[in-house]
C-alpha cells in the first residue's frame, strides 16, 4: 500500500508525458488526477492505521541505491506517524490541486504536461517525505526543485517567468550546498546517513569537539547548522526567501502546490524528522529560533504593501513558514508540525481563491485594478474570507489552535531563553500585520468599487492574455475548481479543532509513538499548557486591532494608504521593494560572478595561460626560426620547454607552502 | 583464437573493419554506404564482445582478469594484456561511445568518408588498449598513438580555426608524455621490467617518488584536463565535429584519470600523498574558476567544455582523497560523464547540423518547435548538473564525501560547485529552449529525427538508470578500489614505520 502511495503519481507523470500528445489533454488529466485521489485515499488509511490506530512503524527496503565501502544508501519507505502525517497532506492537497487545474488551466494547450509536472511533483515531494536515510530525503529534495523549475517556468514565453524559475533553482542550491555539506559531515560522525544509525549514535556525539573548517567547534551544532541552511533556502527562510515571492510567476495551483502547502515546508519537516540530531545541539536550536522569527516579521512587514494579490499570500507563507520554525526551535516540533498541517490547508485554501479571483478577472492581479468583487463571485468571497479567518487565528478555526500555540510555547520558553523572548515579540508582532495584510486583501478585492485605484501595468497580465477584453464581467468560476475550495475550507475550518488533541494535546503520545524525539529536558509541551490565560488572548487582540485597522484604512476612509504611505515614502519605497535584498543579492553575488567569470576567461586563460604558454612561446618561436633556421621540430621542444616552465612554476610554489 | 584472447580481439576488431574500408574503391553514394555500414557494424560487434568480456568477467576480486600475455620486443617489453574492476567500465565505454560517434557522423560528414571511419576505427583500437595493457611500454604506445588520429579528426574534418586547434591539443598533449616516457625509462631502470603487475609491487625510493609522480602528473594533468594546463580542450572542442568532441569528452579525458589511479597512486603512494594538497588546490581551482568560465560563455561548446573541465576537477579531487568513496565516486564520476557529456555534445550536433552555428545567441524558444530535443537536453542538462536521481549525481557525491573525509576545506569549496553549475547549466538552457520563438530562421527548425532519437534514447535511459541504480559500475570498481587503497595505506604505513626506525 505505500508503495502504491508514493509511486502512482510517478505512474501518472510518465503515462502524461510519455504518451500525453497521443492520448489527449483530456484523459492524461483523468488519469493524472485519478491516480492522485487513489493515492490520497490510501494516505488518508494510513494516517488512520498508523497515526490514529496501532500499525507498527515500518521501513520496507525497495533496492540498494548506492553502496561504496561503509557509505550504504538504500530506497526505502520509512513509514511512521510523522510521514503519515505528510503522505495526508501532499496527496489531499494535490488531488484537490489536480482537480482544480481541470478547470483553471482549460484554456491551456499544453495541459498534458501541466499535469505531468504536477505529478512528478507529487511523487518527488512522497518520496522526500518517506526518505529513510538523509540522500534518499536529498533525492526528493532537489526532485521537487526540478518540479519546481519546470513549474514555475511553465509559461516559457514569459522572460520573467523564466528568470523566476532559474532562481528559484539557484537560491535553493545554496541551501542544498549546507544540506549536502551537512550530510558528508553526519557521515564522517557516524559512518552512515541511515536514520536509524544516525540516531542511535546522536546522543554519544553530545558536545562532541571537531576540527572542521579551521575552526574547532561542537561537532552537533554545525551539523545541525549545516543541514539548517538546507531547509532555510528550501523553506525560504530570511536571507534565503527572495526565490519564494518571484515564484509567483507559475501558474496558481502551482503556488497553492508547491510554493504553501507542501514544498515549502519541506524545510519544517526535516527539522522535525531529524529532531534527534537538533535535540542535541541546542546553540542550533537557538539559531532556528532567530531565523524563524525573523522571517515571521520579515515577510509581514513586506506582505503589508503588496498590490499583487498572489505576492501578498507568498509573504503570508514565508512569515507563516517563520512561525513554524520558532517552535521547531524552541523544541516543540510536533507544535510546529501541527501549524504545517493546518497552514497547508488554509493557504492552499487562499491560493486557490486567489486563482478564482484571477480566473474571474481575465488573468489580473493587481488588486488595484480589483474591488467590489463580493456580489460577482459570492462562493469565491466566502471561501477566501474563510481561509482569511484561519490564517489570522480567528477562535476555533485552524490557525487559532496551531499558531496561537507556537506564541504560547514561545511565551513558555521566553523565562529563560532571550531567543524565545524575541521570537515572542516578533509572532506576536507578524500577526497582528497578518490580520492587517490578510483582511487589507479581502477588502481591497471583494469590497469597495471596481478600479477605484486602477493602475495601467501593461506586462503585469501580458503573458497569457487569451484574447479577452478587460470590460467583461467578473464570473464565477466552474464547478470543478469550486469543489476544492469548498473541501479546502472544511479543512480551514476544523483541523484544528479535530485533531488539536492529537498533535499537541493529551494524545501526543500515543499519537506520534516515537517519530519526534525529544530530549529528557525539554518540558515545552508540558510549559505551553501552564502559560497564563492573559497571554492566550495577545493574539487575539492582534488579530482583532489588524482586521480593525484594514477595515478602517480599506473601507471605511480609503484614501489613508496613500496619505501614510506620501508621509512615509522611505519606509514605504524600503518596504515596497522587500528591503531592497534583490538588488543586494544582484549586486554582492550575480554581478561579481560574471565579472568574475569574464576575467578569468578573457584574462586568465585567454592574456595569462595562453599569453604566456602556448601563444606568446610560438611567436617568441615563429621569431627565432625566422631570424635563425627553419627547425620543424623546434616548435615541439620550445613547447614542451614552456610547459615544463609552467608546471615547474606551480610545483614550487606548492612546495613553498602555498597551498598547504 | 589463434592463442590470443578476447582482450585482443577487441582491441584488433576495429583494425580489420578499418582494413575492409580501405580497400573500398569509388566515391558514389554505394560505397559511402558501404563505408559507414561496415564502420558501424565493426562498433557495434566490438561492443557486444565487450559485453561478453564483462559476463566473463568477476567483480568479486581485484587481480586482472582475462589476462594474456606474449613476448614482443626483446626480452623485457612484453605483450600483456589484462583488465580489473577499473578498467573494464572504461574498456565498456569505449565500445559504447564509438556506434554513437559513427551514427552522429552519419549525415554530416560527407568528405573524405572513408578516411574518416578509418580514424575513427584505429583510435578506437588505441583506446582499448591504453585501459587494457599490463605493460607500461604498450600502454605509452597505445596512450600516444591516440593522439594521432584525433589530431587528423580535428585538423581534417574541424572546423574554421581547426589548424590552431589541433597543433594545440596535440603540442600540450604530447609535451607532458615526453616527461612521462622519461620516467618510464627511470622505472625499468630501477625494476628491470616494464611488467605493470610487477611495477605494482616494486617499491620506489621516496626522493625517485617524487620525480617520477611529476613526470606522469605532466603527462595524466593535460590530459584531464587540469587547471592550468585545461586550455587546449576549449578550443578542441570548438573546431572538433561531433563525433570528435564525443570522444574526446567521453574517453580521451578519462585516461589522465585513469592513469592516475593506474600508475600515480599505487605506484608513487608518498609521493601521491605528498603532493595531494596540491592537486586538491589545483581540483578545487577548477571547479570553481572554470564553472565561472563556463557563466559567461558565448559559445556552446566551449560552455559545455569548461563544464567538462570542472566536472574533471571532482575526479581530481576524488582520487587524491584516497578513501573508497572518494576513488570509486571518481571512476564513476568518469563513466558518467562520458555518458552526459558526450550526451550533450551530441545534442549541440543536433541543432548545429540546422543552424550551423554554435552561437548561444542565435537560439531561443526551441522548445515550441522541438519539444524532444528540449527533453532531451533538460535531462542531460540536470545530469550535468548533478541532481539526484541522475548518473551525475552519483559521482558528484560520493567525491565530494570521499574528499570532505579528507579535508574539510577542500569539500567545502568544491560544493560550490553545486551552486555554479546549476548556474550556468540552467542559463544555458534558458536562453536556448526557452522564451519566444522569434528569429526567422528558426521558424521552421525540425524536431529530432528516427536517427537523431536512436542516438539519443540510450544515452538517456542509462542517465537516469545510472542514477537510480549505479551497482553495476560501483560493484565493479569495488574490490579493485578497495586493493588500491589497502596497499596504498599499507606502504604508507610501511615507511612511516621506517622513518621511526631510523630515528
Amino acid at each position: 500500500m505505500y508503495s502504491a502511495i508514493v509511486f502512482l503519481p510517478l505512474a501518472g507523470f510518465l503515462i502524461a508525458g510519455l504518451f500525453g500528445r497521443q492520448l489527449g489533454a483530456r484523459p492524461a488529466e483523468l488519469i493524472t488526477t485519478g491516480l492522485l485521489f487513489v493515492s490520497a485515499a490510501l494516505s488518508w488509511v494510513a494516517f488512520i492505521e498508523v497515526g490514529l490506530g496501532h500499525a507498527p512503524a515500518t521501513v520496507p527496503v525497495l533496492a540498494n541505491w548506492i553502496t561504496s565501502g561503509a557509505l550504504q544508501i538504500d530506497w526505502a519507505l520509512r513509514i511512521d506517524t510523522l510521514t503519515v502525517v505528510m503522505l495526508v497532506v501532499v496527496t489531499s492537497v494535490s488531488s484537490l490541486v489536480h482537480l482544480y487545474s481541470i478547470g483553471y488551466m482549460h484554456e491551456d494547450p499544453a495541459r498534458q504536461r501541466f499535469f505531468a509536472y504536477l505529478s512528478l511533483f507529487t511523487f518527488a515531494m512522497l518520496t522526500l517525505v518517506t526518505a529513510d536515510n538523509l540522500v534518499q530525503m536529498f533525492f526528493g529534495w532537489e526532485g521537487v526543485g526540478l518540479a519546481s523549475y519546470l513549474l514555475i517556468g511553465f509559461w516559457y514565453e514569459k522572460p520573467s517567468a523564466n528568470a523566476a524559475a532559474m532562481k528559484a533553482f539557484v537560491v535553493n542550491r545554496v541551501g542544498d550546498f549546507g544540506f549536502a555539506l551537512g550530510i558528508f559531515l553526519v557521515f564522517m560522525l557516524t559512518n552512515s546517513v541511515a536514520f536509524d544509525q544516525i540516531f542511535a549514535a546522536a546522543p554519544g556525539l553530545a558536545n562532541k569537539p571537531i576540527h572542521i573548517f579551521g575552526f574547532d567547534a561542537d561537532a552537533m551544532t554545525v551539523a545541525c547548522l549545516l543541514l539548517f541552511m538546507g531547509a532555510c533556502g528550501k523553506s525560504a527562510q530570511f536571507l534565503l526567501h527572495t526565490w519564494l515571492p518571484d515564484a509567483m510567476e507559475g501558474p496558481t495551483p502551482v503556488s497553492a502546490l508547491i510554493h504553501a502547502a507542501t514544498m515549502v515546508t519541506a524545510g519544517v519537516f526535516m527539522v522535525a524528522r531529524l529532531s534527534p540530531l537538533f535535540e542535541q545541539a541546542p546553540v542550533a536550536l537557538t539559531v532556528v529560533v532567530i531565523v524563524g522569527a525573523t522571517t515571521a516579521f520579515f515577510a509581514a512587514t513586506v506582505g503589508l504593501v503588496q498590490n499583487d494579490i498572489k505576492r501578498v499570500i507568498a509573504y503570508s507563507t514565508c512569515s507563516q513558514l517563520g512561525y513554524m520554525f520558532v517552535a521547531l526551535g524552541l523544541g516543540a516540533y510536533s507544535v510546529g508540525i501541527f501549524h504545517l498541517f493546518t497552514h497547508a490547508f488554509f493557504k492552499a485554501l487562499l491560493f486557490l481563491g486567489a486563482g478564482s479571483v484571477i480566473h474571474a478577472m481575465h488573468h489580473e492581479q493587481d488588486m488595484r485594478n480589483m474591488g467590489g468583487l463580493r456580489k460577482e463571485i459570492p462562493f469565491t468571497f466566502w471561501m477566501m474570507t474563510i481561509g482569511t479567518l484561519a490564517l489570522t487565528g480567528f477562535p476555533f478555526t485552524a490557525g487559532y489552535f496551531s499558531k496561537d500555540a507556537i506564541i504560547e510555547a514561545a511565551y513558555a520558553a521566553s523565562g529563560h531563553s532571550s531567543a524565545a523572548l524575541y521570537g515572542f515579540i516578533m509572532t506576536v508582532i507578524a500577526a497582528g500585520f497578518t490580520s492587517f495584510y490578510s483582511w487589507r486583501l479581502v477588502f481591497m478585492t471583494f469590497f469597495g468599487t471596481r478600479g477605484a485605484n486602477a493602475v495601467h501595468d501593461d506586462h503585469a497580465h501580458a503573458h497569457d492574455d487569451h484574447g479577452h477584453g478587460h470590460d467583461h464581467t467578473p464570473h464565477e468560476s466552474p464547478l470543478v475548481m469550486l469543489i476544492p475550495l469548498g473541501l479546502l475550507a472544511f479543512g480551514a475550518l476544523f483541523a484544528g479543532l479535530a485533531f488539536n488533541g492529537v498533535f499537541i494535546g493529551h494524545g501526543y503520545d500515543e499519537f506520534w509513538k516515537k517519530a519526534l524525539f525529544q530530549s529528557p529536558s525539554n518540558h515545552i509541551l508540558h510549559d505551553l499548557h501552564d502559560v497564563p490565560h492573559i497571554v492566550g488572548y495577545v493574539p487575539a487582540v492582534m488579530m482583532v486591532g489588524g482586521f480593525l485597522l484594514a477595515y478602517f484604512m480599506y473601507v471605511v476612509s480609503p484614501g489613508t494608504p496613500k496619505a501614510i504611505a506620501d508621509t512615509n515614502p522611505l519606509l514605504y519605497k524600503f518596504l515596497l521593494n522587500k528591503w531592497y535584498f534583490d538588488e543586494l543579492y544582484d549586486f554582492l553575488f550575480v554581478r561579481p560572478a560574471f565579472w568574475l567569470g569574464r576575467l578569468f576567461w578573457k584574462g586568465g586563460d585567454g592574456k595569462i595561460i595562453d599569453g604566456l604558454g602556448p601563444d606568446g612561446i610560438s611567436a617568441r618561436v615563429v621569431d627565432v626560426t625566422n631570424r635563425v633556421v627553419k627547425l620543424q621540430t623546434g616548435y615541439v621542444y620550445h613547447y614542451a620547454f614552456a610547459m615544463l616552465i609552467g608546471l615547474a612554476a606551480v610545483i614550487t610554489w606548492f612546495l613553498l607552502g602555498g597551498v598547504r | 583464437m589463434f592463442g590470443f584472447g578476447i582482450l585482443t580481439g577487441l582491441i584488433v576488431l576495429p583494425l580489420v573493419g578499418a582494413a575492409f574500408i580501405l580497400v573500398q574503391r569509388g566515391e558514389d553514394q554505394a560505397t559511402l554506404g558501404n563505408i559507414r555500414w561496415a564502420a558501424l557494424s565493426t562498433t557495434i560487434i566490438t561492443f557486444l564482445l565487450s559485453l561478453w568480456a564483462w559476463k566473463l568477467f568477476d567483480p568479486a576480486t581485484a587481480s586482472f582478469q582475462l589476462v594474456e600475455q606474449k613476448a614482443w620486443l626483446g626480452s623485457t617489453i612484453i605483450y600483456k594484456l589484462g583488465v580489473d574492476g577499473i578498467s573494464m567500465p572504461f574498456v565498456l565505454l569505449t565500445t559504447f561511445l564509438m556506434p554513437f560517434c559513427i551514427l552522429a557522423s552519419w549525415e554530416t560528414i560527407t568528405t573524405r568518408v572513408k578516411e574518416y571511419m578509418i580514424a575513427f576505427l584505429v583510435l578506437e583500437t588505441l583506446m582499448i588498449g591504453v585501459f587494457c595493457a599490463l605493460d607500461l611500454v604498450l600502454f605509452y604506445l597505445f596512450f600516444e598513438g591516440g593522439l594521432i588520429p584525433m589530431f587528423l579528426i580535428i585538423g581534417i574534418w574541424g572546423g574554421k580555426r581547426r589548424i590552431y586547434a589541433s597543433f594545440k591539443f596535440f603540442l600540450y598533449t604530447l609535451l607532458g608524455s615526453l616527461l612521462m616516457l622519461l620516467a618510464i625509462m627511470a622505472m625499468y631502470g630501477v625494476a628491470g621490467t616494464t611488467d605493470i603487475t610487477v611495477l605494482l609491487k616494486t617499491n620506489f625510493p621516496s626522493s625517485m617518488q617524487k620525480w617520477l609522480w611529476l613526470a606522469f602528473f605532466a603527462s595524466f594533468a593535460v590530459k584531464m584536463p587540469m587547471w592550468p594546463v585545461h586550455t587546449w580542450l576549449p578550443d578542441a572542442h570548438v573546431e572538433a565535429p561531433t563525433a570528435g568532441s564525443v570522444i574526446l569528452a567521453g574517453i580521451l579525458l578519462k585516461m589522465g584519470g585513469y592513469g592516475f589511479i593506474r600508475f600515480s597512486l599505487p605506484m608513487f603512494p608518498e609521493a601521491s600523498q605528498y603532493f595531494a594538497p596540491m592537486v586538491w588546490g589545483l581540483s578545487v581551482v577548477a571547479i570553481i574558476y572554470t564553472s565561472l568560465v563556463a557563466l559567461v560563455q558565448e559559445d556552446m561548446k566551449k560552455l559545455i567544455a569548461y563544464s567538462s573541465v570542472a566536472h574533471m576537477g571532482f575526479v581530481t579531487m576524488g582520487l587524491f582523497a584516497m578513501n573508497q568513496q572518494g576513488v570509486q565516486g571518481a571512476v564513476f564520476q568518469m563513466v558518467s560523464h562520458g555518458l552526459v557529456s558526450g550526451a550533450l555534445f551530441l545534442c549541440v550536433g543536433v541543432v548545429y547540423d540546422r543552424m550551423h552555428t554554435r552561437d548561444i545567441a542565435a537560439y531561443g524558444g526551441l522548445v515550441k518547435r522541438m519539444p524532444l530535443y528540449a527533453v532531451a537536453l533538460m535531462v542531460f542538462t540536470m545530469a550535468n548538473v548533478g541532481l539526484p536521481g541522475t548518473s551525475g549525481f552519483v559521482g558528484e557525491f560520493l567525491t565530494l564525501i570521499g574528499a570532505f573525509k579528507a579535508n574539510t576545506w577542500v569539500a567545502f569549496f568544491a560544493t560550490t560547485g553545486v551552486i555554479l553549475s546549476a548556474a550556468y547549466a540552467l542559463y544555458l538552457y534558458r536562453r536556448i529552449i526557452f522564451g519566444v520563438l522569434e528569429k526567422q530562421n528558426l521558424k521552421n527548425i525540425a524536431d529530432l529525427t528516427p536517427r537523431e532519437i536512436v542516438l539519443l534514447a540510450p544515452l538517456l535511459v542509462l542517465t537516469i538508470y545510472y542514477g537510480v541504480n549505479p551497482g553495476p559500475i560501483l560493484d565493479a570498481c569495488a574490490a579493485s578500489v578497495q586493493g588500491l587503497i589497502r596497499s596504498y595505506d599499507a606502504a604508507l604505513a610501511a615507511t612511516k614505520t621506517a622513518a621511526l626506525l631510523l630515528n
